[in-house]
């Protein structure tokens, strides 16, 4: 849908920006650390960019829209980029940014939002819950040995889904209330033998089921709970 | 994907070739004076090595290198490592070549494949030119060119970003997606299972930066830690040791990418057993590739900037055979498979 030219170089197409106010669009980031916003029409194939967004200095690695019921003013968008520094938007007329999360020296390969939670994947392995509204760090996981490549959410379970280089994949549950529970435990893990995982996606909206794809597999495999 | 990668790819499978090729002479070469004209002797050796590295560092042939540029197809490769491997008076039959070739490439994918972080694949480059000056200690000049070449990829890749590295390996992952070649020294190290794909340990240190997988804490709104709970795998992983050197000199401790060959062990290829990927090898071949005039632009500059020998008169060239005897390996000629065969594209490109 999107045809680069030549300086600009885009890693990442978030699909879906919550319809709020009939005014948003796909979002894409670029190498140079500007999101850019697109218009599009609904019939024909104008497709313009209604705004560019200059809060990172990283390129973009990963864009996230809101899956679940954010709090009020948790906002709706957020983009992380490869020094490790997320931005929280929120959308309306224009997008406006709600907090920024500094960087802390790793960089950020994937980001969810759900419920007014920032789940954030490291490449040192790590994955982070941050408050969306605030940027408080609410846990901070020591989750896999090498890179993150893919995190996932199941929305109607808060269901959080990591897959990685060091050929695991972990399934983790979200709290609802991050006030009340534990905000973030462990639920199973799976090991893909010499596999180095580069894709992770639950299959159903409650996270019963997941597919991996890794690096050298012409395979996709689906793991489903028995 | 990555305009980087080039000079990495070049460096760490030069640096394969020339370890396979110091072992196969010192296993083929005679210690003192030689009785007959086609026996290698330990000075030989020294002087194909040395040939070899004063051509693969060659000045001009360097700049074009780190020129940023796309990755180009094996087969361009392949003719680089063909010229390279002629740069003496030492000769390989098309067999021998192959499995150069094979060998050179299974090594360097498992090494890019296990590198801990993706910044480590420059310590794994590292190794490589450690190793290579070792070979040419004795020859001071193209030491010089070494160190120079060692300066430039301090200057070029030392303030990339974590993402920008992944995104070489990304690169490299790609260029050797689908290879699954069996190496004999890989299976009997158990590095290899026997379906041609590298095992990933589960166990031993994490990277440098990295926790060990377990810990999870969380935090309330003040910032402090209100609850700690673990987890368990199946992985056995313990804390790093130290972080290896990324200057010109130094302990880079990270193993990838050290002379893993030695005299002793004599490495075979197994070809057998990838039926797996025949189809998408073969439609490789008929598809005609839209980059092809770009590719011999690119190999008629780069070639043209090396210097060829050709054996002079009163010297023959000698030959080296990657296997055991010669009926091997002309065995290993007639029965490689189609789809692995690599089709050299000949160039004449003299100034």
């Amino acid at each position: 849908m999107y045809e680069s030219d030549g300086s600009i170089m885009v890693y990442w197409h978030a699909l879906d920006v919550a319809d709020t106010d009939g005014c948003s669009g796909p979002a894409a980031g670029t190498s140079s650390g500007l999101v850019l916003v697109f218009d599009i029409p609904p019939k024909g194939t104008n497709v313009t960019v209604s705004e560019v967004l200059e809060q990172h200095r990283d390129a973009i690695t990963d864009i996230a829209a809101e899956l679940g019921q954010a709090p009020d003013g948790a906002g709706d968008l957020v983009s992380a980029d490869d020094a490790g520094t997320l931005c929280v938007w929120s959308t309306g007329e224009e997008f406006t940014l709600l907090s920024k999360i500094p960087a802390f020296g790793c960089s950020c390969s994937s980001v969810k939002l759900w419920n007014g939670i920032v789940a954030a994947g490291y490449g040192n392995g790590q994955i982070r819950l941050y408050e969306a509204a605030t940027g408080l760090l609410r846990a901070e996981v020591n989750a896999h040995a090498r890179w993150i490549y893919a995190l996932d959410v199941a929305p109607q379970t808060g269901k959080l889904l990591s897959g990685a280089e060091d050929s695991f994949v972990h399934v983790w549950k979200l709290s609802r209330n991050p006030d009340t529970g534990e905000v973030i435990e462990h639920c199973h893990a799976e090991c893909v033998t010499d596999t180095q995982v580069c894709g992770a996606r639950f299959c159903d909206p409650e996270g019963n089921s997941f597919a991996v794809t890794g690096y050298d597999l012409s395979e996709i495999f689906r793991y489903g709970r028995v | 994907m990555s305009a980087r990668a080039l000079p990495l790819l070049f460096l760490n499978l030069g640096g394969e070739m020339l370890y396979i090729l110091d072992q196969r002479l010192r296993a083929q070469s005679i210690p003192g004076e030689k009785a007959r004209k086609d026996e290698w002797t330990d000075v030989d050796r020294k002087r194909v090595m040395n040939d070899i590295i004063t051509t693969m560092f060659n000045k001009k042939f360097m700049e074009e290198l780190f020129k940023p540029q796309e990755l180009y197809s094996k087969k361009a490769l392949r003719t680089v490592y063909d010229r390279l491997a002629h740069a003496s008076i030492m000769r390989l039959n098309q067999a021998s070549m192959d499995k150069l070739y094979d060998l050179m490439t299974m090594a360097f994918k498992y090494q890019v494949l296990l590198c801990p972080r993706p910044k480590d694949i420059l310590l794994v480059t590292f190794n490589h030119l450690d190793a290579i000056k070792d070979f040419i200690r004795d020859a001071p000049g193209i030491l010089n060119q070494v160190d120079e070449t060692f300066r430039q990829l301090i200057e070029t890749y030392s303030c990339l970003s974590a993402g920008e590295f992944q995104l070489i390996r990304q690169t490299l992952l790609i260029f050797f997606q689908d290879m699954h070649i069996r190496v004999s020294i890989f299976l009997k190290d158990k590095v290899q299972n026997s379906n041609g794909r590298f095992v990933l340990p589960i166990s031993g240190p994490v990277p440098w930066g990295t926790e060990v997988p377990g810990l999870i804490r969380m935090f309330n709104h003040n910032g402090d830690e209100v609850k700690r709970t673990e987890f368990t795998t199946s992985g056995n992983y313990v804390a790093p040791q130290r972080e290896g050197s990324f200057d010109l000199y130094g302990d880079r401790v990270l193993k990838l990418g050290t002379n893993m060959y030695s005299v002793s062990r004599p490495v075979e290829t197994h070809m057998t057993g990838s039926s797996k990927n025949l189809a998408s090898h073969a439609k490789e071949n008929i598809v005609p590739n839209p980059l092809a005039k770009e590719e011999l632009n690119f190999l008629a500059r780069l070639l043209g900037g090396l210097e060829i020998k050709k054996p002079g008169g009163s010297e023959t060239g000698f030959r080296l055979n990657l296997f055991t005897t010669d009926e091997e390996e002309e065995h290993a000629a007639l029965t490689r498979p189609e789809e692995l065969s690599y089709k050299v594209i000949n160039i004449e490109a003299t100034q």
